[in-house]
């Protein structure tokens, strides 16, 4: 156990390393830091002497010790557009998108799981054939115009949801703050986590479903069958541990489109997250916010991938006896 | 088809012609018995028609400035109130026709789709065949290249590129270059999965007998890899291609919507809809939500075409 996840716990490093690498090759290379810095007027000497004290002109290898390091410390320099720290803007918006994220996971686990069992169970009724259709129609649909269509809909026509920002928010400590506290808070939540998550939630069904169809053939649920236990008894609690398996790794890997996703859906109701500060930033051509945004998603995908490898092992015991 | 069933054919047509075969393949068969492939792929040819032929079927010209009209503008469809029958599916802010608009938007969103489709396998080819030819620590390095990149959706890629690009050659001129900055983007974040498809297939076919003795006579390594791995190696590329196909619309319409893509001087079907969007909340609807309609039955066709090629294809499945 410990040596799968040490070897795990490698491979991420290595692959954050390469993140970093790329950030900030985008940082270093993609215009010059310190044009975007400065203003016309400056004097070539200024710009000299802001080079060497942001140490530009030391070796590469140094140079790139140097943004490791800072990163790790979340300190990603100053954005071009907005001139204050980059790690400052992040901080404000982070608990917009991990508050939306969080809302369609959890829309999608509690819409997705109890369909997926439907449709898996009573393969021919014409719910779940509409559950499958609908689902094709929603992998279908771009993200981007479901929530145009639920804001014509829910917004515009019927006025029962407001379509853009977060509604009143609450701040809970120094810097977090939320929306789950106020009824506009909630309110303003509904069409942005419809929109996330909708497309996992058709992905889980499809999932579920496909796993009942193959787990209520096996043997063991004959022999729970022929125990004379109750279909409710065999159905929740032999069948559906079995197909939770793939479920969880599918989900925990969801987890990671959701956060890259949400820029799509902060900008349709300019949700102020970290999707939007990203969207702004690759319109005006922000890099160190680009470059921030780059390693932050990376590394929660890389956690997310690393928890989600080690909740399998734990998870599914024909692993560990592999292993062994 | 069984053994017996091609015995049959070639003994009674010893050389059958190729339209004789295709219609005998199980392909075939298997197309034509599911009706939803018939309706999708219908679909999907109307919509490539109606894209090839938009300057002669669209009632207007939406690129001719000197037909535009302010006085036409934000008319709403036909067949509501102040509707005009010139303008079926109603004009845009504007005054473009909209049913016109969408027909050319149709065009650049096939267009930009099926080039970086083949950008992207191209890519993915070169680099899938070269990794499980050459093996060692070629094949490490880019098989470690793919695993990092496919921990990030595609999207984001493309949008990393989108900007970094941008950066790099200053503010170009947005409507000659956003075309190729999108394929390159697209291309660049799509190949991944042709890489590893055709690596593993290449590590399998390197090791047939026709391989070594390619090597044996002398062959050099690249002639073996074009002219004798690549054709068998490409089946399952198809398919990747097909369902791509559908994403790759589906990410250059968000793209353009983000306001990364196409400009709106040559609007794609996100351009379309990301104009619309602004008239959404005054009541007119109709400039996001029929681009909008028009993109999601085209992907819905493409999607239905792909996953049916896949179970078609898949030899586990028979």
């Amino acid at each position: 156990m410990l040596g799968f996840a040490l070897r795990r716990f490698v491979q991420a490093v290595i692959v954050m390393l390469a993140v970093a690498l790329i950030a900030f090759s985008m940082f270093r290379f993609v215009g010059d830091p310190v044009n975007q810095m400065v203003g016309m007027e400056t004097s070539i000497e200024a710009r000299e002497a802001l080079r060497e004290r942001l140490g530009l002109n030391d070796p590469l290898p140094l140079q790139f010790t140097r943004f490791v390091t800072n990163a790790a410390q979340f300190d990603f320099g100053t954005s071009y557009q907005f001139r204050q720290p980059v790690a400052d803007l992040f901080a404000k918006r982070i608990p917009a998108t991990l508050e939306l994220s969080f809302t369609s996971a959890l829309f999608a686990l509690l819409a997705g799981i109890p369909m997926g069992i439907y449709a898996g169970l009573n393969r021919e009724s014409w719910l779940s054939k509409l559950f499958l259709s609908v689902s094709l129609i929603g992998i279908s649909l771009p993200t981007f115009f479901i929530g145009i269509l639920l804001i014509f809909l829910f917004s515009v026509t019927l006025q029962w949801l407001p379509s853009f920002g977060r509604g009143d928010v609450v701040e809970i400590g120094s810097w977090w703050t939320t929306g789950f506290l106020t009824v506009s808070g909630l309110k303003a939540l509904i069409l942005p986590s419809i929109t996330l998550g909708l497309y996992q939630m058709t992905l889980i069904m499809r999932l579920i479903r496909a796993e009942m169809l193959e787990v209520i053939r096996t043997d063991y649920i004959k022999f729970a069958r022929a125990r004379g236990l109750s279909n409710r008894a065999i159905y929740l609690r032999h069948a559906l541990k079995n197909t939770l398996i793939p479920v969880i790794t599918i989900t925990g890997l969801q987890l990671g489109s959701i956060i890259a996703f949400a820029t799509i859906t902060e900008t349709v109701f300019q949700w102020p997250g970290m999707g939007l500060l990203f969207l702004q930033a690759v319109q005006n051509v922000d890099i160190p916010v680009m470059a921030a945004y780059l390693i932050l998603t990376a590394f929660l995908f890389v956690s997310i991938n690393f928890i989600v490898d080690i909740l399998y092992f734990l998870i599914d015991p024909r692993l560990r006896v592999k292993q062994a | 088809m069984g053994p017996s069933g091609q015995d049959q054919t070639s003994s009674a047509a010893p050389a059958p012609s190729v339209l004789r075969r295709v219609l005998d393949s199980d392909l075939t068969h298997s197309f034509l018995r599911s009706k939803v492939t018939v309706a999708a792929a219908t679909g999907t040819l109307l919509f490539v028609l109606a894209a090839i032929l938009a300057p002669m079927i669209a009632p207007h010209d939406p690129f001719d400035l000197a037909g535009l009209s302010i006085m036409d503008a934000r008319i709403p469809p036909v067949w509501m109130e102040y509707g005009e029958p010139r303008f079926l599916l109603g004009t845009d802010d504007q005054g473009r026709d909209l049913l016109s608009g969408i027909l050319y938007g149709l065009r650049i969103s096939l267009i930009v789709g099926i080039c970086s489709v083949f950008a992207a396998a191209a890519i993915g080819i070169s680099l899938g065949l070269v990794a499980g030819y050459a093996g060692g620590k070629i094949d490490a390095l880019i098989m470690r290249i793919a695993d990092v990149q496919l921990t990030f959706p595609a999207i984001l890629i493309a949008l990393l590129i989108d900007g970094a690009v941008r950066g790099i050659f200053g503010n170009l001129d947005r409507e000659i270059f956003s075309f190729w900055i999108l394929i390159c983007s697209l291309a660049l974040s799509f190949w991944v999965q042709y890489a590893r498809t055709v690596r593993s297939s290449t590590l399998v076919e390197k090791n047939k007998e026709y391989v070594q003795a390619a090597r044996v006579i002398g062959i050099p390594s690249v002639i073996i890899m074009i002219r004798h791995i690549l054709p068998n190696v490409l089946g399952p590329v198809f398919v990747i291609a097909t369902i791509n196909l559908a994403l790759a619309i589906v990410t250059e319409a968000t793209l353009s919507f983000l306001g990364v893509g196409m400009p709106s001087t040559q609007p794609s079907l996100g351009t379309l809809i990301s104009i619309g969007n602004d008239f959404l909340y005054s009541g007119e609807w109709w400039i996001a939500i029929f681009p909008g309609v028009a993109l999601a039955v085209l992907v819905l066709n493409v999607n239905l075409l792909g996953d049916w090629l896949r179970d078609a294809l898949n030899p586990k499945l028979r």
